[in-house]
Formats: structure tokens, sequence, C-alpha cells
């Protein structure tokens, strides 16, 4: 018996002709936070129905706490938990109504339900809400109710696909504390997003882009690893004519723009730093700032899509 | 069990917080009552005719009483000249025109043949099918009646009339009430529609809203869902079944004659039908306006095909032959034999076995078409 949750061998999925997932791999360990990072439509939801049973794969195996999802599906309902995108609550249900009827779904006691009730209530701050239809809640409440509903019956595993969009920030910070509380209790937790920033609260991360994984890891280790040349941030006015310029330097790596500044990757540090300098100076830009910086997940993301779109593998010299 | 309970309660939450629901369960069938009770009055009487009297004597005006007298055919208008008569079928204010041409009264007097001339509005085939039969029978009559006449007139030659007098008796409906025949038909209807229109779009409704997927997740057994969804719309089904039972019996004093509670046990049969054909709906509409268009497109030719308007017995062939798979054909043999002619047991075992054929076939298939996948 391994210490993994979930392992994944060469999982694909086609749909006609075009390959959602292609051939993916990976393992989560019991207790983890995993992040399955992509931009919409990179493969996501497809691979976390899966693994929910939802779909069955084309080719390749997997299994959800010990059991395969192709040949025992329903065993492997009762030791997950799910939360879809939309937040599937009953709208026309009050929130008790709601807790009760997915106590029920998964066959719960009543007595048992009762006893997680004020939990439930207590996390996603509906205390004195209870006879509310789900209908007049805001989407954070919605949001926090629907995991309430999904780990009524203390699942193993939990998969929340994209729950936080559409969510204020403010909602957002404490949907990841109540993750935080349920990886505390040794429940693992399967969670995909394409907030780059909320990748960091995870302990383990797969990046997805087109139906692959091209890059995996903790966080540190991906922004380590991954990156290996230095990223200088330019910070400028003139942004956009500054990224024309530099974009076209051969001894420009990869650009990229975020707001008001350049993130640039070069060979070298110091002579990049020069580099920059010059160039722009020729166009009459005067950079505010030139700094070294430590990459973010997003450099990494961007490194690894300019890689894929450029058919190279683990090349660094592969942006145009 | 605990979750088809759960997912039974939760239906039932649901349809106390649709406001639109309730009132179609109820007002539906009421107006459906009062449609077909009253309007849908397949008893041709007081048909608007044209006459045109051309001859006007004695005998074209004791002709023409016999037509008038007779309560089929209300007079719309007098005209003096044949070409008048045209406008008023035209515009649809006349359905039958009766022309005597000159010179009937004369014919007639003396032993010689007369015709007179019947014109019907056929676009309207149905009532002037009936028109048209009425007519010929009080032409009939009117013929023997001058025949009598004529043998009176000519006694001492010992000749006797021999004529044969067929006494009619129609059973079960001796009044042929049109009323006694679609109002026990309305509760096929009812069930028909409510049912199948009702639970697809139940089911699609789950899928629409993003529910479905979630359910999908839980250990719930695609029977028990299954189950869940489709129970509470045989409750309200029956519901409807003894609704319309009740305005059936008291408020039309429409006969009940066989047993009510066999009536409602067969419901359940037929129920079976309609559900698995909103089931099998669910599984091919996306949205719940898709299910609703594509319960419509099952209903209508169910309907037609039914013999609820048309009598199967007169339709061609591969009509015929395609009947025997629409459901609701029992069930209106069902119904108004239990209704009208007392019949149980014994006289409907075919039709129920019919159903239950069917229905086992259709619900099986639906079953198996409703994975419980996304797909």
């Amino acid at each position: 018996m391994s210490g993994n949750s979930i392992e994944v061998k060469s999982l694909t999925k086609k749909f006609g002709g075009f390959t959602a997932v292609d051939g993916v791999s990976f393992e989560v360990g019991r207790g983890a936070i995993f992040g399955f990072l992509g931009a919409n439509g990179a493969g996501k939801s497809t691979t976390i129905r899966m693994l929910c049973g939802l779909l069955d794969p084309t080719a390749g195996t997997a299994t959800v706490g010990g059991f395969d999802v192709g040949r025992e599906p329903e065993r492997v309902k009762r030791v997950i938990g799910y939360m879809s995108q939309k937040f599937s609550l009953y709208e026309d249900l009050t929130v008790v109504e709601n807790i009760r009827f997915f106590g029920g779904a998964y066959g719960l006691a009543k007595k048992s339900v009762d006893a997680r009730l004020p939990w439930v209530l207590g996390m996603a701050g509906l205390k004195g809400r209870e006879r509310s239809l789900t209908r007049t809640l805001s989407v954070g409440w919605k949001q926090r109710l629907a995991l309430g509903c999904a780990v009524l019956h203390e699942p193993e595993i939990v998969f929340l696909d994209e729950p936080t969009g559409g969510v204020d920030p403010a909602s957002r910070r404490r949907f990841w504390e109540l993750i935080n509380e349920l990886s505390e209790r040794k429940v693992t937790v399967f969670v995909t997003t394409h907030y780059l920033d909320e990748a960091e609260y995870c302990n383990d991360i797969r990046l997805i882009h087109a139906g692959r994984i091209v890059a995996g890891g903790s966080p540190r280790e991906l922004k380590d690893k991954v990156i290996r040349n230095p990223i200088l941030e330019v910070a400028t006015d003139r942004a956009v004519d500054a990224l024309e310029v530099l974009q076209k330097e051969p001894w420009v790596l990869e650009t990229s723009i975020f707001g008001t500044s350049l993130h640039v990757s070069v060979a070298d540090e110091t002579e990049g730093r020069r580099l920059v300098r010059e160039r722009l100076a020729r166009e009459g830009i005067v950079p505010q700032r030139v700094d070294r910086i430590v990459p973010s997940l997003e450099d990494v993301f961007i490194h690894k899509i300019e890689e894929q779109a450029a058919g190279g593998e683990g090349s660094a010299e592969a942006a145009p | 069990m605990k979750a088809i309970l759960s997912i039974i309660r939760k239906e039932f939450l649901q349809l106390r917080r649709d406001p639109r629901l309730l009132p179609v369960i109820f007002i539906s069938p009421i107006l459906q009552l009062l449609l077909l009770g009253y309007a849908a009055d397949l008893d041709v009487k007081r048909i608007p005719s044209v006459i045109c009297d051309m001859d006007r004597s004695a005998a074209s005006r004791d002709y023409l009483d016999g037509f008038l007298n007779s309560g089929f055919f209300a007079v719309e208008a007098r005209v003096e000249r044949m070409d008048e008569i045209d406008r008023y079928l035209d515009d649809g204010d006349a359905a039958m025109a009766f022309v005597i041409p000159r010179g009937f009264g004369d014919k007639t007097a003396g032993g010689r043949q007369a015709s007179v001339m019947i014109i019907a509005d056929g676009s309207e085939s149905q009532s002037a099918t009936i028109g048209v039969n009425y007519a010929t029978m009080i032409a009939a009559k009117y013929s023997q009646k001058i025949l009598l006449e004529s043998f009176e007139r000519v006694k001492g030659l010992g000749l006797k009339p021999v004529l044969v007098n067929p006494e009619v008796r129609v059973w079960y409906n001796p009044e042929l009430r049109s009323r006694n025949f679609m109002v026990p038909g309305v509760l096929g209807l009812i069930l028909m529609i409510m049912t199948t229109s009702l639970a697809a779009q139940g089911i699609v409704r789950e899928r629409e809203t993003g529910t479905m997927e979630q359910l999908i997740v839980t250990p719930i057994r695609p029977y028990q869902l299954i189950l869940g969804k489709l129970l509470p719309f045989v409750l309200i089904g029956f519901i409807d079944a003894i609704f319309v039972v009740a305005v059936a019996k008291w408020g039309f004093v429409i006969p009940v004659r066989g047993s009510v509670p066999l009536l409602f046990a067969l419901c359940l049969a037929f129920m079976l039908n309609t559900l698995g054909i909103g089931l099998f709906i669910s599984t091919i509409s996306r949205t719940q306006q898709q299910a609703m268009l594509t319960s419509l497109f099952f209903i209508l030719p169910m309907t037609l095909l039914s013999g609820f308007v048309f009598p199967i017995e007169n339709m061609p062939r591969f009509f015929q032959f395609v009947t025997h798979v629409i459901p609701i054909r029992y069930f209106f043999v069902i119904i108004r034999g239990i209704m009208l002619k007392g019949a149980g047991w014994p006289e409907l075992w075919d039709q129920v076995a019919a159903l239950l054929v069917l229905g086992t076939v259709i619900l099986g298939l639906s079953v198996a078409r409703f994975h419980k996948k996304l797909e």
C-alpha cells in the first residue's frame, strides 16, 4: 500500500477527433494540496471528471483512494467529495435543505447529518441563514456551502474544479483557509485553477497545457528548476513599446508584460542589464528600474508554454 | 432506500417552491375538461342553412318543413335565386343550402320524379357528412310519405306496402352524447401530458443547472436516481386522475359503471409508459426548452393516432399498424370500458397486457439509455 491517494498512468480522453487529455501521469500523496493548473480548455476539468467517475477514460488507468476509476467507479464515489465549477446546489432549496439532501444522497443517517450540520454552517459562515433560499446567497457563500456539502460524508479525497471562479478576493482567501484546514486533517485536496497566485498555496503542482503535463513539482522547485536563466523586471511607462523593441533582440530569451513592467529573460544578469538599458535608450526609453527578480509561477508557466509552442523539449533558447 | 427518499423529499420541496408548477398541475386538467366536455361537442345540431325555394308551392313548403322542424338545420337566409347562395357558403355564414327547383309541387302531385338540390360545405367534412346524412334521411322519409299516400289513394287495388322499421338501441351511451366519450379520454390525455413532459423536464433541469453532475458523483445508484425522480410524478398523476374522475362523475354526470380502484391501478400501468417516454426524452434533450418541444413532438402524434379523435378502424392500414405501439390507445379502451361499460378484468386483460409489455420495453430502453455518466 503506497502513501498515494491518487495514481494516474497515461490517462487519455478523446472526444471524437479531439484529444482533451493526452497521456497524463502523476501521483498525489495523502493529505497533499495538489494544484492542477492550466488555461481554460487545457484539459483540467476533463481530467477531474475522469477521476470522479463522471467520464470514462479513452485509455490509461487511474486509481483514486486505491480503487480503479474505470472498474470500480461506485467505490471511488464513496471515498471522494466533488465540487464542480458551477457550485451545483439546488437554488430553490434552503441552506439546510441542501445539506440534508446531500447527506441523504451520500447515505448518511439523519443523526450523522445533524451532527455535521453545525460544522458546515460554521465553516460556510451561514449560521443564522439556515432558512435562506440558496438562490439569495452571494457567490462566496454558495461556494463555501458547496464545499460543505461535498465533504459532509468526510471523504478522504476532495476534488475541487475551479472553486474560486468569479469570487471576490476576500472570499477566495477564506476558501483557501478552508482547504488548508482540510489538508491538516489529512484530507487530500485536488484543486484546479487558472489563478496562478493560488498555486502558491499548493504543496504539489502540475501545469497542463493542451492536454499534456508540461511541468510539475512544488512551487519552489518549479521556480528553481524550470527557470534557469535570470529574469529582469523592467519598469517603464512605455511597456508596450519596450516589449516590441526587446522582443526582436537575439540576446533576449523571453519577454512578457505584467502591467507597467516587463519580465525579460536573459543569459547573464549583469550583461543583460547593460544591454536592456542600452537598447531602450536608443528608442528614447529610460526605464525607472531594471532588477533581477525571483520568478513567479506565471513566469514558469509562460516559459513552459512558449517552449511547447516552439516545439522544444527543455530547451531554454526556444523563445521567438 | 434512504437515497430514494431523499430525492423524493427534495422533489416535493422543489415542486412546492415552483410558482408555475402547481397551477399547471391543477389548472390544465380543469381547462381540458372544460374544453373537451363543452366545446369539443361532435354532436351536430342547428346547421346554418340557406333556403332557395323557387317553387313556392304548398308541397315545397311542406317538404322544407320536414328539414327545418328536425332541429338539425337552422335557416340562415332565404334567397330567390341560385347564384345568391354562393355568397353565404363562401363567407361561411351557412354550411348547407337547400334548393327546390320550379315545378317540384306539380311533379310530386303528378306522380313524376322530382329533384331537390342539397349543397354542403365540404371544407368542414365532419359536419358536412353528418348534415348530408340527416338530409338524406329526412328526404327518404318524405318520399316514403308520398309513397304511402299514393297507396292510400289506390286502396281499392288491394296493394299493401311492406315496410321494415329498424328499432335502434344504442348501448352504453344511449343518447350518443359525445361528452360521455370525450371526458373519460381527458384522463388519458392529462396523464400522458403531465407525466411525460414534467418527468422529462424535471430530469433535464438537473442536467441544465449542473446538479446532475453533483448527483452522479454521489454513491446514488442509477435506479435510485430514476425512481426518486419519477415517483413524485406518479403521485401527481394519481392526484390528477382522482380529480378528473371526480369532475367527470359529479360535474359532467358521466356514468362510472366499473371499478374505480381498478381504473386507478391501471393508471399506474399507463404511467409506466408515459414516464418511460419522459425519461427517454430527458436522455435526448440538453435544455428544458428542448425537452418541452420534444415532449410535444411525441404527444401530438400519439394523441392523433390514439383513437381519441379519429377512429382507428378508419385509418389507413399502415397507421392502424403504427397505433399498436401507442400506449394511450390501449388506455383509452380501458378508461372508456371501465367508465361507460362497467368492464372489468375479463374484458380488459388483453389491453392491460399490451400496456404492461409496452411500458416495460419503453422504460427498460430509457433506463438503459440513462447512463450515470456525463456525455
